[in-house]
């Protein structure tokens, strides 16, 4: 498989996404300047400017993706393809704060389905919605190697561990 | 949650509990980089070698593959650069020790890989770590700069000719990526599908070239075996499994945590209820999981009066392994059945969807699952789910799909009760 890193050629034909690629500030240009410095080829950089491009554009919509087939030399279809592969990435818009409650075993025998079921109710939403408010986004993922302080959620990056009701309810709250 | 060796002095978990313990100074004041040091003062790379392999290191990973071996198969006469990545996608459930080690002790890694570069003549190296783990790249990101600006990292390492780099990389959300070829084609910018092996990683892995790939606590282990021979650390175990192991303790024990045992410990019944603090609100204990979600469930009859030894062989004469060290410990309100279908929901999500053994059979599994959960399980429902799991045990193209097949054949084996109470209906009315 290796060996297709060099064999992938740009599309004589570009995709026709019907948008233009996103632009970035130098500041954030100098950012992926430096991720792609570690690497002897551009696509290894994928994941984390992927990342970037999330943070500054809330999701990977359209121009993001065209963006990185530039960046990167690659077709729209490998960004893509990528893209579709990792839970992490979101190529449809996500709230801004995305609530992420473990559901693996190690924290459902020591309460996960109550802590799902506290989020839900207190952000009224199900599981895989979104508040009308674009703030909240609940969703259930697998492990997130904290099972010794279990039962966790995770808000975007950060661990919330040891949970009862009242620290759900403390965390959420303080979110700006 | 507690952190702590027991039946030996702390030596991964040594400087954990040290105010300040990710900050360069204090590693170095705590005999930090003094290996790499001793190495770059007169050690070939096959003396490095060598010691390994005395130290009978196995891979922490979750395989215990030995180490000395797995560094041996690099080639030495490849003309193409050599590569030594860290794996840190820690993803196996109930495993949580390479994050501790990362976020308390990022250094005493930084120096096993140096120590491996060293080896194997790698001059750029990566550290995989899950995405979800971002504070650790960031704490990785900052102990790397430290050591690249004490001379520690990068051209002329220490004053010598030796020169190498490493750098942190981050993946985005998938279990699959931490089995080593799938984690290669993710380093490479694809999609995390495992690769056809031969040709392994040692001979072909990123880009093609010679790489290594090692867990977290397989290469922090290094500075220590240097330290003191390879000889003395494989004594603080048995013959086979050399060194001390980090245990990943969670579920229904009054003290859950991350230990430091000697491989060997004696006896796992002992851990669970003195040094784990005994079963949460004093319940019984019904299952244990010894080694991370993938490998086979214990009864409380397997352990209790057993004298089971915690190490390769131990494990796999009590009836299971040492896998990951993801230790998962089930009290008598757990319901078997219930904790096989969660397990069994994680591997259809984590499924890369690569080969079909693994991609349908995942799926269906859950699929049988949820009809039994529905209340229409049927008496031939056990063996059905046999069967599934005998045609992707052994067929799949990587470990995934035995390590989906496993807790289900040893969970229906050892727990049928579980099972059999659901399995009633008889075909009339089946929803």
């Amino acid at each position: 498989m290796s060996s297709q890193l060099t064999q992938i050629a740009p599309l004589s034909q570009p995709v026709e996404l019907g948008v233009d690629p996103a632009t970035f500030s130098a500041e954030v240009e100098t950012e992926i300047d430096t991720h792609l410095s570690k690497y002897p080829v551009a696509r290894s950089a994928i994941l984390p400017l992927m990342f970037i491009v999330q943070r500054e554009r809330g999701y990977l919509d359209p121009p993001g993706v065209l963006y990185l087939a530039n960046r990167l030399k690659v077709r729209v279809t490998d960004i893509w393809e990528v893209a579709t592969f990792y839970s992490m990435i979101h190529t449809e818009p996500i709230g801004k704060y995305h609530i992420q409650v473990c559901r693996t075993l190690s924290c459902k025998i020591r309460g996960a389905g109550q802590v799902t079921e506290h989020c839900s109710k207190k952000l009224g939403i199900k599981v895989g919605e979104t508040t009308a408010d674009g703030r909240f986004t609940l969703s259930e993922v697998e492990c997130l190697g904290s099972c010794g302080t279990a039962p966790m959620l995770q808000v975007n990056f950060d661990y919330h561990e040891n949970l009862t009701p009242e620290k759900i309810d403390q965390v959420l709250n303080a979110l700006p | 949650m507690r952190i702590e060796a027991i039946g030996c002095e702390p030596l991964q978990l040594r400087r954990v509990h040290l105010e300040n313990s990710r900050g360069l100074d204090v590693y170095r004041r705590n005999g930090g980089y003094e290996a790499i040091k001793k190495v770059l003062d007169g050690m070939s790379p096959d003396d490095v070698i060598n010691e390994v392999k005395k130290s009978a290191l196995r891979g922490r990973g979750g395989a215990g593959f030995p180490t000395g071996m797995k560094w041996s198969f690099v080639p030495k006469d490849s003309p193409k650069p050599k590569y030594v990545v860290c794996n840190a996608d820690e993803s196996e459930p109930g495993t949580f020790k390479d994050r501790y080690l990362m976020e308390r002790d990022p250094h005493m890694l930084i120096e096993g890989m140096l120590i491996a570069a060293y080896a194997l003549n790698a001059k750029t190296n990566y550290i995989y770590t899950r995405g979800e783990y971002k504070y650790l790249i960031d704490i990785m990101d900052v102990a790397l700069e430290e050591a690249r600006a004490a001379g520690l990292l990068g051209s002329n390492i220490l004053g010598t000719n030796f020169s190498c780099d490493i750098h942190t990389h981050s993946g985005a959300g998938a279990y699959i990526c931490g089995e080593e070829t799938a984690l290669l084609s993710s380093l490479e910018g694809l999609r995390g599908h495992p690769r056809m092996k031969p040709p392994f990683p040692a001979v072909s892995g990123l880009y093609a070239c010679p790489t290594v790939v090692n867990n977290v606590e397989t290469l922090t282990a290094v500075p220590d075996i240097i330290k003191m021979g390879g000889e003395a650390y494989q004594k603080l175990g048995t013959e086979k499994s050399g060194g001390t192991k980090l245990w990943s303790v969670s579920g229904h024990v009054n003290l859950p945590g991350v230990y430091e045992l000697p491989m060997g410990y004696d006896d796992m019944e002992k851990f669970i209820f003195e040094d784990c603090g005994g079963m949460l609100d004093g319940k019984n204990l019904k299952a244990v999981i010894p080694g991370g979600s993938s490998v086979y469930i214990m009864r409380a009859d397997q352990i209790a009066g057993k004298d089971v030894r915690m190490d390769y062989e131990g494990l796999v004469a009590a009836g299971s392994s040492v896998g990951s060290g993801g230790f998962i410990v089930m009290d008598e309100t757990v319901d078997v059945f219930e904790s096989t279908k969660n397990l069994t929901e994680f591997y259809k999500h984590e499924s890369c969807g690569w080969c079909t053994p693994c991609r349908e059979g995942t799926d269906w599994l859950v699929k049988v699952f949820k009809r039994i959960d529905s209340g229409a399980g049927r008496p031939e429902d056990a063996q059905l789910m046999l069967d599934l799991c005998d045609n992707i045990e052994g067929k799949s193209f990587c470990p995934l799909g035995d390590a989906a097949a496993w807790p289900i054949q040893s969970a229906i084996k050892r727990f049928p009760e579980d099972f059999a109470r659901r399995l009633t209906r008889n075909g009339d009315g089946i929803s």
